[in-house]
């Protein structure tokens, strides 16, 4: 492992990726803190721009940076407007708000940026002990595993979409994988459902699907709704001053902050949970063991209570990295535009990425640490100023997040029937979410989609038909723990009401 | 019939289309010496299009029992209280995303994107225009400078009749 870290600190430390992290984490924070545009947009908007680099672990180090930088960027529009841009940091808004109202904007970000920085931190030696550990594994894998993997990982998806909702995440889920077999796949060299399209040939683009996913359905809401995410007006104009906690609040926050990046860590391993459900999680958890005053004090400005889902939300994200560089496998929407960017530089996340490509691997987990050390003594000081971009108008600012999130699929394909495409599939999204279906397993489902088919073609070519589900015990055993991950929450759920039922009849 | 259950009858439209098409037109295609293969083209799409009416029969008949149906907040974006919303801009920013994409090769990126920039200020009640049309043309530039420049990424600038 330290000649790993050796080799990543080589590779981290060049002037060229030190400026990609820098870089990184400002335009995240930057662009973060806007309403509408989250890390997963930020991100695809930002694919082009890794990709024309053309050096894997400089564009790899550069979408980390800004993905953290989006999350930070996140948490402050949540303390400061109460305007969370991403489901992650709504926990933040739960006790950092009421501090900036208190006049305390500036202490509130100063426990954010540092809970961010030790669940961050934590989080990279976590994966640095782990991803190798796994990797290990991983390697006795075939493609039949594989495929038994990926299904239950989607499943896993779905079965964490919550109670009622399984059922529509397994069908975004397989909407998506149906929208990754247009087009003609390296696998049997013909087209495939183009409708004898020209411009389907080639299949529909990721950061397209992505965008119009993500960010376009997010924008036409903020002009649907002019009150959602427009409060701007108390928030921009309060003065961030006094960035310094006392020691008293550093004692109180130093085991919230170690039990959640621990927590956070382990609920961002797994595939579906995610930074949203390690952050609530995490605040529940802290204020059940907070005891008398201080969980009064939670939801009116405690200090516990904003250190908790920030500092586990960073080390989920930390975490989620994991199956992503471990297995190749994304858990979450914004490692599947990761693992989307990295196969366009043409490397394949797996076990293989510690052996063939240890440079990529251990230059990402490096420009962590980096990462946050970037977040923590560059981007806090400068949140005053960066904050003044939500004095921007809306009326300014909508149509310029349109216009990206149109040359974000514009510059990937030079293509103008793209941005067709895009404004299609972002009134079908904007319908879905009206509709209470969830997006995210569209996008994995789309991303995992090719290399799903790929693995379950090789295996039945090996096998001659279906038997390596029957002749390869892992194979079998994965396959019949996703049953269980989606079948298990309709049965509790069942128990619970016959439960109920029961006790109805016997009153 | 609510919103989502809409949907899922049309995914199981959609995923019958999908099914037919997997079904009965992909396999005459299919070059003999391929068809000694135990995977074709059509088997995942087949799999898929089933499990997708199956799920999508799911939702429909609401088999999936949802916990206490909670109200939604007044924040949150929900499509019963669409009227009271600002349909109408959104519809207009729609239809200025789509002139965009079709004017993008004729006019050149430079005029129309300006356009959009302003445009799209103005459908949203913006009436400063000697603020909005200095603001869409130096961002247009800058854009236009970064990926071209910078990027190395090919945007025409200038509408097809002055030739580049």
């Amino acid at each position: 492992m330290l000649e790993g870290i050796m080799i990543g600190l080589s590779a981290a430390l060049s002037i060229q990726n030190l400026l990609m992290v820098i870089a990184g984490c400002l335009i995240g924070t930057f662009i973060g803190m806007l309403p509408g545009l989250g890390p997963m947009s930020i991100i695809a908007i930002m694919i082009p721009v890794a990709i024309t680099l053309g050096d894997p672990t400089a564009a790899l180090i550069l979408l980390a940076g800004v993905y953290y930088g989006a999350i930070f960027g996140g948490s402050t529009s949540s303390i400061l407007l109460n305007a969370p841009g991403v489901a992650g940091t709504v926990a933040t808004s739960f006790d950092g708000y009421p501090m900036a109202r208190k006049g305390q904007a500036g202490k509130a970000l100063t426990i954010a940026a540092v809970a961010s920085f030790a669940g961050g931190t934590i989080g990279a030696i976590l994966l640095m002990i782990f991803a190798p550990a796994l990797s290990s594994v991983a390697l006795l894998f075939h493609s039949a595993e594989y495929f038994a993997l990926m299904v239950v990982g989607l499943s896993a998806i779905a079965a964490f979409a919550g109670t009622g909702q399984v059922a529509k995440a397994l069908m975004m889920t397989i909407l998506g994988l149906i929208l990754a077999t247009v087009g003609e796949g390296a696998l049997f060299n013909m087209p495939r459902f183009t409708l004898g399209m020209m411009d389907l040939q080639s299949g529909i683009s990721f950061i397209t699907l992505a965008m119009a996913m993500f960010a376009l359905p997010e924008a036409l809401f903020l002009v649907l709704n002019p009150s959602r995410g427009a409060n701007s007006e108390d928030g921009a104009s309060n003065k961030i001053t006094g960035l310094r906690f006392s020691r008293e609040e550093a004692k109180a926050m130093a085991p919230v902050i170690g039990r959640q990046s621990v927590q956070g860590f382990f609920i961002g391993v797994l595939p579906g949970a995610g930074a949203t459900i390690a952050s609530f999680l995490g605040y529940a958890v802290e204020r059940n063991l907070a005891k008398g005053d201080e969980q009064a004090e939670f939801g009116k400005g405690s200090v516990k209570g904003l250190a908790a889902p920030e500092t586990a939300n960073n080390a989920a994200c930390t975490g989620s990295f994991v199956p992503l560089l471990t297995l190749g496998i994304p858990g979450s929407g914004t490692t599947a535009i990761l693992l989307g960017a990295l196969i366009a530089l043409n490397v394949t996340p797996g076990p293989r990425l510690m052996t063939d490509t240890p440079e990529v691997f251990w230059a990402v987990i490096i420009s962590m640490f980096i990462g946050n050390l970037v977040l923590l003594i560059l981007n806090l000081p400068l949140i005053p100023y960066i904050a003044k971009i939500l004095s921007i108008p809306r009326n300014y600012l909508i149509p310029f997040i349109l216009f990206f999130t149109l040359m974000g699929a514009y510059i990937g394909q030079n293509n103008a029937t793209e941005l067709l495409i895009l404004v299609g599939l972002g009134v079908m999204a904007t319908i879905f979410r009206f509709a209470d279906y969830p997006l995210a397993p569209l996008l994995i489902g789309f991303i995992l989609g090719t290399m799903l088919e790929d693995n379950f073609a090789r295996s039945m070519q090996l096998y001659r038909g279906l038997d390596f589900i029957l002749e390869r015990p892992m194979t079998l055993g994965l396959l019949v723990l996703a049953a269980i991950l989606v079948l298990l929450p309709s049965y509790r759920a069942r128990r619970a009401r016959k439960r109920a039922e029961g006790v109805a009849d016997g009153d | 019939m609510t919103l989502d259950r809409w949907i899922a009858l049309v995914f199981i439209t959609f995923c019958c289309a999908y099914g037919y098409l997997a079904f009965f037109t992909m396999d005459q295609l299919l070059p003999p010496f391929m068809q000694r293969n135990p995977v074709w083209p059509s088997t995942f799409p087949k799999i898929l299009a089933i499990l997708g009416i199956i799920v999508g029969l799911i939702v429909l008949l609401g088999l999936e029992k949802t916990s206490a149906t909670a109200e939604p907040s007044a924040t949150e974006i929900n499509y019963r209280r669409l009227h009271e919303y600002k349909l109408g801009q959104a519809l207009m920013l729609l239809a200025l995303m789509v002139a965009y994409a079709l004017a993008l090769r004729p006019i050149g990126f430079l005029l129309a994107t300006t356009v959009f920039l302003t445009g799209g200020s103005a459908i949203l009640g913006e009436r400063k225009w000697h603020i909005m049309i200095p603001v869409a043309m130096i961002a247009t530039g800058f854009v236009w400078y970064l990926v071209q420049e910078v990027l190395g990424i090919f945007l025409r600038p200038f509408p097809f009749f002055m030739g580049i």
